[in-house]
């Protein structure tokens, strides 16, 4: 679960941005609506402790992301956050296999083969498993990003435009694939975009 | 998946920037490996060779090239001393040993030295088969020479004179092959010994009809220390030089002024000698080292800005797996490994083919196989240039490290870095 209270971010620039409070379950995923520039990434970026709020509190299953130190956010944040992005930001030195291996090795669990599997199996790419991930198109590679993202069965999946760049045909298996595997890992779903064509699959929006 | 692997894996995804950077450093390595392996081995073999050797004592000439004839039997000998001469100093009480050379003849390219027994034993050697030179024309050859020659116990053979194998040939008189010995690991191995006597008798002039001169022993009331088969004290025998051991050090003080104080004669200390051979030949080794230290410094570099380069391209790559939990010390041990790992590789390749070329050289130059130049030796100093090299790659990849350390996540996420 995501819980978000009183989140204020000053940029660099000065600009402050304060966001509304809200709460995101695993039966209900979101999606995070606004005008480029109304602050949906920095708001990702700060629920998923890659930036830290000036002010206000953000709280994962429970668990204050202030109140962690380093090291011990980026654990967390491994092993209980998925990302997914706009630009599928895939390893380019390593095959499908190896990409989807990184996300329990650098989170520190233990890595299984069967779950990587599984999860190829979930994003229909199985017989993508030892390619290049300069071979795949871009929708295949997006399902890639989303299955690395739901490896480690996440509490919480942040995404980012992750369908923008995405025809009609991609956008609606990629979005039904996200929420099938979010609801399968039970992972509380925020979804960050200005792509109108999702709020005919998710009704719970909040407006920035 | 683990770190080396995906090391490995950018590295491979890079292959010809990755091989550009190896063979640059793997070359300056390589000239490193050769000049350390070359230069340790010679110094060892000359230290080897003049051991025990305080004094050769030659005719008028160049006290380098005395050095060089008479101990490392490279160059061709001053001249000749009379015998006579050469018993005065054997004679003096500074002189614990006295080893009489004649030179001037060589089979196939490999010398005969006319000496006595004194000369095998300064250099502990032994037989491997058959015995020492007793009578004239015996002789006893190095290992090299039957290896390279294959020749075996009871073989006859004519001299030629000087030392190149297109002299003139001495056909009426042949050496026999009585003993082998055993390999010594000094110039012996290159070798062909025989006695003095055999030297002179190659080398005199008959007339028609002329009986070569037998020794008759027992009829020599005094004879010569050098040569025991002629008179002591005999002006009509020469000799190309005498090999001195000093009973004490004071013999150092007064010898060599003694000696150099004869007309004819000329006194070289292989102590000195040798050591500015080594500063004479230390001029080019120092311009090949410098040759090899710009070869390194420019691989240095070309691998900094390849790893430079390949964080700005990387930096996607940096940020998601901080998003996916890796913290900031995992990428800083990521960009340093990979900075270690080249240099690592490069500096392996480089001793590997240091080693092999010293080995090639070994196979095709005659005088390399001859001064026992080896590539299959390790020295030490070449676990230095492993962790030099280590610590290179460190070095170039420390400001890559610094810059993935200090990496803003967000801001590169978001597309704004």
């Amino acid at each position: 679960m995501i819980e978000v209270q009183q989140v204020t971010y000053a940029y660099e620039t000065g600009k402050t941005i304060s966001f509304p409070d809200f709460k995101v379950t695993g039966s209900e995923p979101c999606l995070l609506l606004g005008e480029s520039g109304s602050g949906k990434t920095t708001l990702l970026h700060l629920i998923g402790g890659l930036l830290k709020s000036q002010h206000g509190k953000i709280s994962i299953q429970g668990t204050q992301l202030a109140t962690l130190s380093e090291s011990a956010l980026d654990k967390f944040r491994g092993q209980h956050i998925g990302f997914i992005f706009q630009k599928n930001h895939l390893i380019t030195a390593l095959s499908v296999k190896d990409n989807l291996r990184m996300a329990p090795y650098l989170s520190g669990l233990p890595q299984n083969d069967a779950r990587i599997k599984e999860v190829l199996t979930e994003v229909a790419l199985t017989e993508k498993s030892d390619a290049k991930v300069t071979a795949l198109s871009h929708g295949q590679a997006q399902r890639v990003a989303i299955a690395r993202a739901v490896l480690n069965k996440p509490n919480v999946i942040l995404a980012d435009e992750p369908t923008s760049a995405l025809d009609d045909k991609n956008c609606m298996s990629v979005i039904d694939m996200l929420l099938d595997v979010a609801k399968q890992n039970n992972s509380a779903l925020l979804i960050a975009t200005h792509d109108q064509r999702l709020k005919s699959k998710i009704s719970r929006q909040i407006m920035l | 998946m683990n770190l080396p692997f995906l090391v490995w894996s950018y590295l491979k995804s890079r292959p010809l920037n990755t091989a550009l950077n190896i063979v640059l450093l793997s070359l300056g390595i390589a000239v490193i490996t050769i000049l350390l392996l070359f230069n340790n081995q010679l110094q060892q073999k000359i230290s080897d060779n003049a051991r025990g050797i305080d004094l050769v004592v030659g005719a008028k000439g160049s006290p380098l090239q005395l050095i060089l004839c008479n101990i490392f039997h490279i160059d061709f000998p001053t001249g000749n001393i009379n015998l006579k001469e050469a018993e005065k100093i054997a004679k003096n009480r500074l002189v614990k040993k006295a080893i009489p050379m004649a030179l001037g003849d060589s089979f196939n390219g490999y010398r005969i030295i006319g000496t006595n027994r004194l000369y095998a034993e300064q250099y502990q050697a032994v037989l491997s088969s058959g015995a020492w030179f007793k009578e004239d024309l015996e002789v006893a050859i190095g290992s090299n020479v039957v290896r390279a020659l294959d020749l075996k116990l009871g073989d006859k053979f004519e001299s030629t004179h000087g030392l190149s194998a297109e002299g003139h040939s001495h056909e009426e008189n042949k050496f026999v092959v009585t003993g082998i010995m055993a390999p010594t690991n000094s110039v012996l191995d290159n070798l062909i010994l025989t006695n003095v006597e055999s030297i002179w008798a190659v080398h005199e002039t008959h007339g028609e009809g002329e009986e070569h001169e037998e020794h008759d022993h027992d009829s020599i009331t005094n004879p010569s220390l050098l040569v025991s088969s002629v008179a002591a004290g005999d002006s009509t025998k020469e000799l190309t030089s005498l090999l001195i051991q000093y009973r004490s050090p004071m013999g150092a003080i007064q010898m060599p002024r003694w000696v150099n104080g004869q007309s004819s004669l000329q006194a070289a200390s292989p102590a000195f000698e040798t050591a500015r051979l080594f500063s004479i030949l230390g001029v080019g080794v120092d311009i090949l080292k410098a040759f090899a230290y710009v070869l390194i410094f420019i691989s240095g570099l070309s691998i900094f800005i390849a790893l430079y380069n390949s964080l700005k391209e990387r930096r996607y790559d940096m940020a998601i797996m901080r998003s996916m939990g890796a913290s900031r010390g995992k990428l800083v041990a990521a960009i340093l490994m990979e900075g270690g790992a080249l240099t690592l590789i490069g500096a392996l390749i480089g001793l590997l083919m240091g080693h092999g070329a010293l080995m090639l050289m070994g196979t095709l130059i005659e005088e390399t196989q001859k001064a026992g130049i080896s590539g299959i030796v390790f020295y030490p100093e070449e676990w230095i240039i492993l962790v030099g090299s280590l610590l290179l790659g460190l070095l170039c990849a420390i400001i890559p490290a610094i810059q993935a350390y200090r990496t803003d996540i967000s801001k590169v996420l978001a597309g704004n870095e």
